[in-house]
């Protein structure tokens, strides 16, 4: 970390700083949404019978919240930081940042207004309507011109594996949204699908899939391959292993959508395709994981006493966990008891949460003492209570879904003697209200150990400029 | 499907997963010009990498995917049109209707295809169709106090019917009748439970404000109102009764209603789409068009004779 005081006052960290301040409150936002609707499946009432309070219409704008805009602008202040410094030179267009910066803030914001209203595509995870679509499409060729031309111009001979990685999210969810979101429109705020039936199903999971293939694990494998090495201080493990498990993590992932349409109307080749690439998945994705935790060999002991390393190491580990949990849930007899219950929505989050969210929770607490000329974040404290916030809140979050969802399949499929089900659905709801409640009480912690986030990030960045001692504890050697 | 996509199914599906196997026998070789655990020699804001090899337990692993995957492709359909050595199917794909479906569960039966729904299907017929030919042979009425067949009635019911008629059959606002309180729109006897059940019921009160304007709508639903005992504006019940005649066709001139054509008894107020004068109001205005639908196709008859004296069971209680 003492490379901060070299002369190196070409990075633009201005749209950084932005998308990094941008992670924390829009964090906050999603989760809390996550939260409150987390409320009313055991409690209803909570939805004030007033229609854009409904779980129907606030799920999406949750989903769009934590994924788009947390996941979004922590791959973002990312991607820019980490292109700038392992590239050696400035962004390539300051414009096309603060466009990227401005232009994704107002797709959120339409995101905010029109989800609540009703207007919707129906694709899942792709919600918005096509005008907001289009200006998510113009962002995002303005961020890929920007970090390719960011490439194009590095003053170093390799490309660094983390930018192969940020390259891979941000090339992929281009094409996928544009792919995924053709329409006609019939109104300003209406548009029909350009697919239909099968198609669209496939389509929609094409980039569903996807979604969480590129935007959620490649676009944070290089948020890892960056700041699990500068944080541990320690060699990024093996060069070569980083090499196999990009280029077969990128080949795969893009045929795994078909698992999520197990046992439907889609043709019965294009399932097995889809379970075949998904179980071969599980090798390369734990390549990451292996190479993110082994890079802390010789730095072990740096976990007792940083919480922001720990942080960015049980990340590791939830990633290793859902994506174990993820090809075993595509197999299809697996798929048979797991599929439309709760124990997916309990994988979603140990991703989304434990994976996704702790990765970027590390990297912006790394990257706030850089961006803001201190050498460390205001407290170190609040820094663990967060860590131990998140973590206990994931944990509480999974377990209650496995349970429910597990509890949901076998009572779904028990059959009596004389072939009737021997459980209704509503039977099926009432023994999850307790989990319900138990992963309520877990969104709870996370959204606690956010708050934290933003009161330590306001004083770090309030507190006058390098007024803050480094915690001597937490230094790389 | 034809041949060319099978083969640029193909194509692309195994040069994906070989390719995998490719990069992994050229990167299990050191190939980096630097020795088995020392740095590759760049760096990256500080960051260097090391020139490790692949973990052993990994490679196996990777190997045993690969393996599985080219197997299981061999086995089950999944390059383009190839079947599988096993000729697998999990349904059949290509039929729209469910008559359709009855004559490709017929074929493949007679050639031996294995089609695992149809399979499942013919096993659950075989195990479980005895048990509701039994209770078939016996009258709705008189089934309606077997604990069995109620017991089974009720679940069918709470799995098919609950989600509209409420899992205590009491109904809801907006067209879903209560079932326990033994007033029937077509019938209440164990033939006509049955043929609502089995054909399902179209209802169609048609709307009436372009015929009798604001006004008469005003006048009849006084006077129905009346009819089951409400306090109205007299003078008006009294010109909406001279308008009822044209309601009379379908309703009855006493308004008891007419169980052949499923007219509602307007005396007994018991009110399918509520009975305040605002959404009588409207039912006069715009008109109903309830809809039972037909459960033949998913239940078939012998299931429907179950779930009908569960029906009449509710309405029929043992002293």
């Amino acid at each position: 970390m003492s490379d901060i005081s070299q002369a190196q006052p070409t990075y633009n960290y201005k749209v950084v700083r932005q998308f990094t301040v941008m992670t924390i409150v829009w964090g906050i936002i999603g989760m809390g949404l996550g939260v409150f609707i987390a409320a009313q499946l055991f409690a209803p009432a909570l939805n004030f019978d007033l229609p854009w309070l409904t779980f129907s219409r606030l799920r999406p704008l949750h989903t769009n919240a934590v994924i788009f805009a947390f996941g979004g602008s922590a791959l973002f202040a990312t991607s820019y930081y980490v292109v700038q410094r392992t590239s050696q030179v400035r962004l390539f267009s300051d414009k096309l940042a603060a466009f990227t910066f401005w232009g994704w803030q107002a797709v959120i914001v339409a995101a905010i207004i029109t989800l609540p209203l009703g207007m919707t595509s129906s694709k899942e995870y792709a919600e918005l309507e096509w005008p907001i679509d289009i200006l998510i499409a113009l962002v995002w060729i303005a961020y890929c011109i920007n970090f390719f031309g960011t490439i194009v111009i590095r003053k170093v001979s390799h490309i660094y594996v983390a930018n192969w990685f940020y390259g891979a999210f941000i090339l992929t969810v281009m094409i996928l949204h544009i792919g995924n979101s053709m329409a006609i429109p019939v109104s300003f705020t209406k548009s029909y699908s350009l697919y239909a039936g099968a198609v669209d199903a496939m389509m929609q999971w094409w980039y569903g899939h996807n979604a969480v293939g590129f935007f959620l694990t490649a676009g944070f494998l290089g948020m890892m391959y960056y700041f699990v090495p500068k944080q541990a201080g320690r060699p990024v493990y093996s060069y070569r292993l980083s090499i196999v498990h990009f280029w077969a993590l990128i080949s795969l992932y893009i045929w795994a959508g078909p698992h999520h349409l197990h046992y439907t109307a889609l043709p019965d080749w294009t399932q097995s395709l889809g379970m075949v690439m998904s179980i071969i998945l599980f090798v390369p994705s734990w390549g990451g994981m292996i190479n993110g935790i082994m890079t802390l060999s010789g730095a072990w002991h740096k976990l007792r006493t940083d919480p922001v390393l720990r942080f960015l190491v049980v990340s590791l580990t939830f990633y290793g966990m859902s994506t174990f949990e993820g090809p075993m849930m595509a197999i299809k007899t697996v798929n048979a008891l797991s599929h439309y219950t709760d124990w997916t929505i309990g994988h979603v989050h140990s991703g989304a949460l434990g994976w996704v969210a702790m990765i970027s929770i590390g990297s912006v607490y790394h990257l706030i003492p850089h961006l803001f000329g201190q050498r460390a974040m205001y407290s170190t404290r609040l820094v663990n209570v967060h860590f131990w916030l998140a973590t206990i809140g994931v944990v509480l979050y999974i377990v209650a879904m496995w349970f429910s969802g597990v509890l949901q399949g076998l009572m779904w499929r028990a059959v009596n003697a004389d072939g009737t089900l021997t459980y209704s659905f509503v039977e099926s709801l009432e023994a999850s209200k307790p989990y319900y409640v138990v992963r309520f009480i877990g969104g709870c912690f996370v959204v606690a150990g956010m708050l934290v986030m933003a009161y330590n990030a306001y004083r770090t960045i309030k507190a006058p400029k390098g007024s803050i001692a480094a915690d001597p504890a937490t230094q790389p050697a | 499907m034809s041949m060319f996509w099978t083969i640029w199914i193909s194509v692309i599906t195994l040069g994906s997963i070989i390719g995998c196997f490719f990069l992994l026998r050229w990167c299990l070789k050191n190939f980096a010009g630097v020795e088995e655990g020392k740095s590759m020699g760049h760096q990256f804001d500080g960051i260097e990498e090391v020139n490790n090899p692949l973990p052993k337990w990994w490679t196996i692993l990777f190997y045993v995917t690969i393996v599985f995957g080219l197997v299981y492709l061999a086995l089950y359909p999944g390059l383009g049109s190839y079947k599988g050595l096993w000729d697998w199917k999990s349904s059949n794909q290509n039929i729209q209707s469910m008559e359709e479906s009855r004559q490709a569960r017929q074929d493949a039966m007679e050639s031996g295809d294995y089609v695992q729904y149809d399979v499942e299907l013919a096993k659950a017929a075989e195990r479980f169709d005895p048990i509701f030919e039994a209770f078939a042979k016996v009258p709705v009425e008189e089934l309606a106090f077997d604990e069995d067949a109620v017991k089974i009635g009720r679940r069918l019911f709470l799995q098919n019917c609950s989600q509209c008629h409420g899992s205590d059959a009491r109904g809801q606002n907006g067209g879903f009748p209560n079932l326990t309180d033994d007033d029937w729109l077509y019938g209440g006897s164990g033939a006509k439970i049955k043929e609502t059940l089995i054909n399902g019921r179209q209802a169609a009160m048609p709307a009436w404000l372009d015929a009798m304007g604001e006004q008469g709508i005003e006048e009849v639903v006084a006077y129905v109102l009346s009819l089951s005992g409400r306090k109205v504006d007299q003078q008006l019940a009294d010109k909406g009764e001279a308008r009822f005649a044209v309601c009379a066709a379908c309703h009855g001139p006493d308004g008891k209603g007419n169980q052949a054509l499923g007219a509602p008894n307007l005396t007994d107020n018991i009110w399918l789409y509520g009975g305040s004068k605002r959404a009588v109001t409207e039912t006069l205005t715009y008109g109903r068009n309830g809809v039972m639908p037909s459960f033949k196709q998913t239940l078939g008859e012998d299931k429907i004779h179950v779930v009908a004296a569960y029906v009449y069971s509710l309405s029929h209680q043992p002293e």
